[in-house]
């Protein structure tokens, strides 16, 4: 198998996901549809404002634009990134679905691992992306998040970790279920080691990365509105056969519940996350 | 015998008829005592847990738990923990931790249960907390699928140091009706799923997720339970001795996958 290296997005804005495609106005400008409010909003002002629209509904992020929002210009650096595509358990059609999707997404996992600089202090940092197969958690992902929480661990660095994630991916079968205990594990040694990690859970973060490292962090923060949960909705419904409360299995939902910390919105994240690393003394022990 | 398909795996580990976890406590070990509870919120009875006797040796066991009976599987939710259940097990494995007593669960589940209590009571934290204990816990922790093994809601009780399956137990990430409707959008495909998942005890024996198959040609009878018994007492006997147990239940899961990237 060849080692692939890292492959640049394509385009910025790609179709599917809460992202719809943009339209072009009658000014010329294009412009995006919120599906909260149905108002056509300029790109322009899309981008400058973090991809949220004014009625304060969150568009779904790239994992690289998430990093260029919160770490410090060029301060990056991209760790663990080489991969070997492999099909542990030789899933039909899986290896041909992950290479459409490296082509597709530009990104070559579901996960973005590195260190970076945020207010100028030092941490290890890791994004999940939603367009690599939501964010699914198979051998790859698993390996570079534990190796991150390792190479954290040896750097006495703390851990910022962006979640989103449809869960484990069922193309990788058991393999993909230990991950789950696999990064757990890494995290207790992180914890243990005296150092501070910080998750901050966007939409969606469900299943089994909600069952691992997503809710294992010494301080969790969320995206306003985001799905968090473990079971998805649908199958809760078929299995209760009851109609699901409002704003079931939302950020808000789980903070009046007790399982996050704050929620903080996408334009206040980079202070929130500088401001605790600081009381944290950089996170370092 | 004709070989068996993965499907009549499923099939047979779904069985009721088959042992249920309390089948196992009754008949391997001496004198269990029950505790019950997770001192947070309430007493999940789809997970016993306590102390007893393996041969001479104190124990922790908890094992999850099906029923028999209609009435019996409705009392246990049909083996599907909810949140306090996996809380209890940690309750009862750092207990065990305090007083030096190995840890063996008996799995038999279709997943954590999927409902809006245990979404409110936070299923997910609840397991991702027993993930991360279970990593560093200073006592020997064997546990034994005896059944279904359901993605999270079995690798709750199934993170430590060995883990056995029954011959005709099944582990996945995913139930093989699930796997059929988000992929095929057709959950009568089931058998197609089971076959690819790799669900059976020697598929995941080949995949190195797990130890050992236990055979059950005397499945249910007082020889099969005294076999298990003496492989049980076996085996804590020799992991209590190693000083090095935490380290190696590190490596034993930070080496799955740990090809796929350079």
């Amino acid at each position: 198998m060849p080692i692939l290296k890292f492959l640049k997005p394509k385009n910025e804005l790609e179709e599917g996901g809460r992202m719809a495609a943009p339209v072009q106005s009658d000014a010329g400008e294009p412009e995006k549809k919120c599906p909260n409010c149905h108002k056509d909003i300029p790109l322009s002002k899309l981008w400058a404002d973090s991809l949220v629209c004014t009625c304060g509904y969150n568009f779904r992020m790239k994992a690289r634009q998430r990093i260029h929002m919160i770490c410090d210009k060029k301060s990056f650096c991209e760790m663990f990134c080489d991969i070997t595509p492999t099909n542990p358990i030789s899933f039909p059609g899986y290896t041909e679905k992950h290479e459409s999707v490296r082509i597709s997404s530009g990104e070559n996992e579901a996960v973005i691992c590195g260190t970076a600089t945020i207010g100028r202090q030092k941490c290890c940092i890791f994004v999940m992306e939603s367009y690599f197969m939501m964010g699914s958690m198979g051998s790859i992902v698993g390996e570079r998040i534990t190796a991150l929480f390792e190479y954290a661990v040896e750097h006495h660095l703390p851990v910022i970790g962006y979640t989103v994630s449809g869960g484990a991916r069922m193309q990788e079968g058991l393999v993909s279920l230990m991950q789950m205990a696999k990064t757990s594990a890494a995290v207790k040694r992180h914890s243990d080691a005296g150092l501070l990690y910080i998750a901050i859970l966007t939409d969606p973060t469900t299943g089994g990365v909600t069952a691992s490292f997503a809710m294992e962090a010494d301080i969790i923060l969320a995206e306003p509105g985001a799905t968090v949960g473990f079971a998805g909705a649908r199958v809760i419904e078929q299995t209760t056969k009851k109609s699901l409360p409002k704003g079931f299995q939302t950020s808000e939902f789980v903070l009046e519940h007790g399982f996050i910390d704050v929620i903080v919105k996408r334009s206040e994240q980079k202070k929130t996350l500088c401001e605790l690393l600081k009381l944290h003394n950089g996170g370092a022990a | 015998m004709p070989a068996q398909k993965p499907y009549d795996k499923v099939k047979l580990a779904r069985n009721i008829k088959r042992p249920t976890g309390l089948d196992y406590i009754n008949n391997i070990f001496e004198n269990f005592f029950e505790l019950h509870g997770d001192r947070r919120y309430a007493d999940d009875r789809a997970i016993v847990g306590g102390v007893a006797y393996l041969d001479e040796i104190p124990v922790t066991v908890i094992a999850i738990e099906k029923g028999h009976s209609t009435k019996e599987r409705a009392m246990r939710n049909f083996g599907a923990p909810h949140p306090e259940g996996y809380r209890k097990a940690l309750r009862l494995m750092k207990q065990a931790e305090k007083f030096g007593r190995p840890v063996i669960c008996f799995i038999d589940t279709s997943g954590a249960f999927c409902g809006v209590g245990a979404e409110e009571r936070g299923q997910g934290q609840a397991i991702a907390e027993n993930l991360m204990e279970m990593s560093t816990l200073c006592v020997p922790i064997v546990s034994i699928l005896i059944g279904e093994g359901g993605s999270g809601g079995a690798l709750a009780l199934a993170a430590g140091d060995r883990v056995w399956m029954l011959q005709n137990s099944v582990y996945s990430v995913i139930s093989p009706e699930g796997c059929a409707s988000i992929l095929w959008k057709d959950a009568s495909l089931a058998e197609k799923a089971a076959e690819n998942l790799k669900l059976t005890a020697h598929d995941a024996k080949s995949l190195g997720i797990i130890e050992k198959v236990i055979s059950e040609k005397d499945i249910g009878t007082e020889m099969f339970y005294d076999r298990i018994r003496r492989l049980l007492t076996k085996e804590v006997s020799l992991l209590s001795k190693d000083a090095e147990l935490v380290g190696k239940r590190y490596e034993r899961f930070r080496q799955i996958g740990a090809k796929s990237a350079v």
